[in-house]
């Protein structure tokens, strides 16, 4: 029972410069690097030292699709995770895997896996749904504490502080739970290399969403991908008159 | 032995010129190797070629898994590096912040080559060029990793007794304690056989008191653990009391030992440089490393284990280079044009792209051969890869700071820095001269005891040798090039790399006459003439460059990698080159070659250091 899921997902890196295929029906992604999921990365250094403190006895690290995702997998476990499940989706299916059926997968492991506690990144850099964990606490029926800068376990309880627009909320929910990661939540620990060696010895269980029962079929179809218009030079004007002439000229005002 | 043999094609067996490869294992020591065509004949290679040993074909391998682990491990040092290295501030503050030390530490990169039974990673040679590439990024924190596991450690994995290994390397690659190389002294650099720093053993014959004083120690300031050079009595067989050098593990706690302060640097300055001086240092017995009196051989073990790492070190940092100069080059716009499409800066980029390519293909051909189980010395190889490589990095980063214009001139931009960083790669590991010497003569060596005895013949006017080696030079001339199996059905090398073969082949018949025909006019006194193995040196360097380039591109394109087609290209234009270069060196080196100017070189040196100045006269200077 005292068992934490954690999902990652494997994006394209941050520091990639992202360009449109030539179809425009997606980015390219062939030979570009991937890595894993920063906010995720926040998520699995939450789960692993919420274990160090002995809260919990095991952190398992769940990443939805091709063979590749297991390499994302290997990184959470040498930042400490005990053991990996990959569910394999791969081609048009993965292409299409959107945050519906990621939660309807992470809520079927979390029954299977009789988690207490769900951590997730808040969202990821590629598509910005912001949408997996939430989406998951429904689907199970459990509380939420998502966009967290803070979280304590105070028996069966979840104790979070949410980041909102206003500024920070305290929350407290009941265990199980759904909890995505913030920013500042802390600062993930890098995979040294001794820990990616002792990594390999840890098991990664494979399996593929029929076996969950899940069906993975997209409601959604993407059209078109474009590029976000090119920036344009901005203009220097001399006074604040001009300024507010030219916005007014602009149509800004 | 048994007599190696050509097979030719057709099924004519003939015998190998001059029984070249048995003798040269002979004097090497090492097994003669062969080019294996397809098909598994073995045919002896032609002499130049023994030096690379035959498993150039096919370009080494590593396992799918253990590519993998490369790449989980490449992940978080790039990471690392990218955000929390401050190279900037490392350089100006010549100093690495603790910070940044215990980070490399952390992620385990005291140890990396270090067997995991004693706490490291032990990663093999290829692991290690691997994460060479990263490391590079920042000099300092390369020459200090470098400094203490490459050459400061380095000792004991080699040579070192089983008790010895299990006291120091656990805490030694965990960054707990680090680890200096002290070699050089005041009055011996280069020279390294003419150390003075002497160790000399207590009546009790207990423990050596060292003393003596080593300069640009690198990490001298802090190391807690030496391997230290110094001379010892030792008893000959026959009975005469020598002086040879012996090896030592001495720790700074043993007492005696003073660090001198840091040198101020032109580059590399984040990494501690110093005098250290040993003082009555007791050393007990059991450190010394290997054999007493042997300490010269394992000093040279050392350094050759460590040099080829600086073909990935130096391609990595290209590569970088070539995307921050790009994206410059990209958008900066002159005469109404971007500078990427302007000839002369296009060409900048095809050097820098040729240069990485070829320092890659170098580095792991030769990491990949001493990764081989039965074949680990691969000095000479490694010798070559540290010449091209730290020549061809200094005149890269030269050209990337020069797309930049002023602005790459400026602090402001990571340019100048590569350029005082890179500078000392020509230096230290064996200077380049040092290190051409070596590869030239270990070259000639056994061509010159093979040919010793044919040219003794020839010169008391033995008639069969002389029409022997006027044949085969006819025959040569007349276009009956060596067919040493590289290309046609049965070659190695692809189709596709098929003209640049033929160029390597020619290069290497070509060259082999030329040897032929300077060790016949020299004879030993090749040894001082500097001027023309510094050219021998340069067309071998040459001729393993393109190997490595042909065998890696051929494997490129017989797998599929993405891009092979411009890995042809620049194999191809690499080769062109090479050859062309290499055919005017062997012009040089002709006899009675209008094209040498080596005799004036010489004269004009001697006057002008003879007066150790300048000596024409003022240009406006008048006699009346």
């Amino acid at each position: 029972m005292s068992r934490v899921l954690v999902g990652v997902k494997r994006v394209i890196d941050y520091a990639v410069k992202v360009r449109v295929k030539p179809d425009h029906s997606g980015v390219v992604t062939d030979g570009v690097k991937h890595s894993m999921n920063p906010f995720c990365e926040i998520a699995v250094e939450e789960a692993v030292k919420l274990k160090e403190k002995k809260l919990f006895k095991e952190v398992v690290a769940v990443s939805c699709g091709p063979a590749q995702a297991t390499e994302t997998i290997r990184t959470a476990l040498a930042m400490g995770c005990d053991r990996g499940i990959h569910v394999e989706v791969t081609g048009k299916d993965y292409e299409s895997l959107g945050p519906l059926q990621v939660s309807k997968i992470f809520a079927a492991l979390a029954k299977k896996e009789e988690a207490s506690l769900v951590i997730l990144g808040k969202q990821a850099i590629d598509d910005d749904c912001n949408q997996t964990g939430q989406m998951t606490a429904a689907l199970l029926d459990w509380p939420q504490g998502t966009f967290a800068s803070e979280v304590e376990i105070e028996g069966d309880k979840v104790k979070v502080v949410r980041e909102i627009d206003g500024g920070l909320e305290t929350i407290k929910i009941n265990m199980p739970a759904v909890v995505t990661a913030d920013l500042r939540l802390n600062t993930p620990r890098y995979a040294t290399l001794p820990n990616i060696m002792k990594a390999k010895k840890k098991k990664i269980a494979n399996m593929k969403p029929a076996d969950l029962g899940v069906d993975i079929v997209s409601r959604l179809e993407v059209l078109r991908v474009d590029e976000p218009p090119t920036r344009l030079a901005g203009v220097k004007v001399e006074t604040v008159d001009d300024l507010v002439a030219k916005l007014k000229e602009s149509g800004t005002i | 032995r048994p007599p190696c043999a050509l097979l030719l094609r057709g099924g004519l067996l003939v015998p190998c010129c001059y029984g070249a490869a048995s003798l040269c294992s002979a004097v090497t020591g090492r097994p003669p190797c062969a080019l294996l065509l397809r098909g598994g004949l073995l045919v002896p290679c032609y002499f130049i070629l023994f030096c690379f040993q035959a498993e150039c074909f096919p370009y080494p391998e590593i396992s799918n898994e253990e590519l993998e682990e490369i790449n989980s491990f490449v992940a978080p040092v790039e990471k690392f590096f990218a955000e929390d290295v401050d190279s900037k501030r490392i350089d100006h503050e010549a100093k690495i912040p603790p910070e940044t030390l215990n980070g490399l530490k952390e992620l385990g990169l005291f140890g990396i080559q270090v067997p995991e039974e004693y706490g490291g990673l032990g990663l093999s040679n290829t692991m290690y060029a691997r994460l060479g590439e990263i490391i590079s990024l920042d000099g300092s924190i390369a020459v200090t990793l470098a400094a203490h596991q490459a050459i400061g450690l380095k000792g004991l994995l080699i040579a070192g007794s089983e008790e010895q290994k299990a006291k120091y390397l656990p805490k030694l690659a965990s960054g707990e304690h680090v680890a200096a190389f002290c070699l050089t002294e005041p009055g011996s650099g280069s020279d390294a056989a003419s150390i003075q720093t002497k160790a000399s053993l207590s009546e009790d014959g207990k423990t050596y008191l060292l003393n003596g004083s080593k300069i640009w120690i690198s990490n001298g300031g802090f190391a807690d653990v030496m391997t230290v050079f110094a001379r010892t009595e030792v008893v000959g067989e026959d009975g005469v009391k020598k002086d040879k050098i012996s090896a030592f593990i001495v720790e700074r706690a043993f007492g005696g030992v003073t660090s001198g302060k840091p040198e101020d640097k032109l580059g590399i300055r984040g990494s501690n440089t110093c005098e250290v001086s040993f003082d009555n240092c007791p050393v007990p017995v059991e450190n010394v490393i290997g054999e007493v009196g042997g300490g010269f051989k394992v000093a040279m073990n050392i350094l050759n284990s460590g040099r080829f790492s600086m073909g990935s070190a130096g391609a990595g940092m290209i590569k970088k280079l070539i995307e921050m100069t790009a994206e410059y080059a990209g958008s900066r716009r002159q005469f109404g044009k971007h500078l990427s499409e302007f000839g002369m800066i296009q060409e900048k980029f095809a050097v820098m792209a040729q240069n990485a390519f070829v320092m890659e293909s170098m580095a792991y051909l030769t990491a990949g051969m001493m990764d081989r189980p039965g074949l680990s010395d691969c000095s000479l190889e490694a010798a070559m890869v540290k010449v091209f490589s730290s020549e061809g990095g200094w005149v890269c980063v030269s050209e990337a700071l020069q797309v930049l214009g002023g602005l790459g001139y400026t602090k402001n931009y990571p340019y100048e820095r590569y350029l005082r960083d890179c500078r000392i790669l020509l230096i230290f590991e064996g200077t380049n001269e040092i290190l051409r010497m070596y590869i030239a003569l270990t070259g000639l060596q056994y061509a010159g005891k093979v040919f010793t005895d044919k040219i003794k013949k020839m010169k008391k006017g033995n008639v069969g040798v002389v029409s022997e080696m006027l044949g085969k030079r006819l025959g040569e001339m007349f276009g009956r090039s060596r067919d040493l199996g590289l290309t046609g059905t049965d070659g190695v090398v692809h189709p596709a790399l098929a003209d640049s073969a033929k160029k390597l082949e020619q290069n290497v018949v070509h060259f082999g006459s030329t040897v032929e025909s300077l060790l016949y006019r020299y004879g030993k006194t090749i040894v001082d003439e500097q001027l023309i193995l510094k050219r021998v040196a340069d067309i071998l360097i040459n001729l393993y460059a393109m190997t490595a380039v042909l065998s890696r591109s051929s494997r490129s394109i017989s797998i599929g990698l993405r891009n092979h087609d411009h890995e042809v290209l620049l194999a191809n234009t690499f080769c062109t080159d090479a050859f062309f270069k290499n055919n005017y060196w062997m012009t040089q080196l002709q006899k009675n070659s209008l094209e040498n100017q080596d005799e004036n070189i010489k004269k004009i040196a001697r006057q002008v250091l003879e007066k150790r100045s300048y000596i024409c006269s003022h240009p406006l200077d008048r006699t009346f």
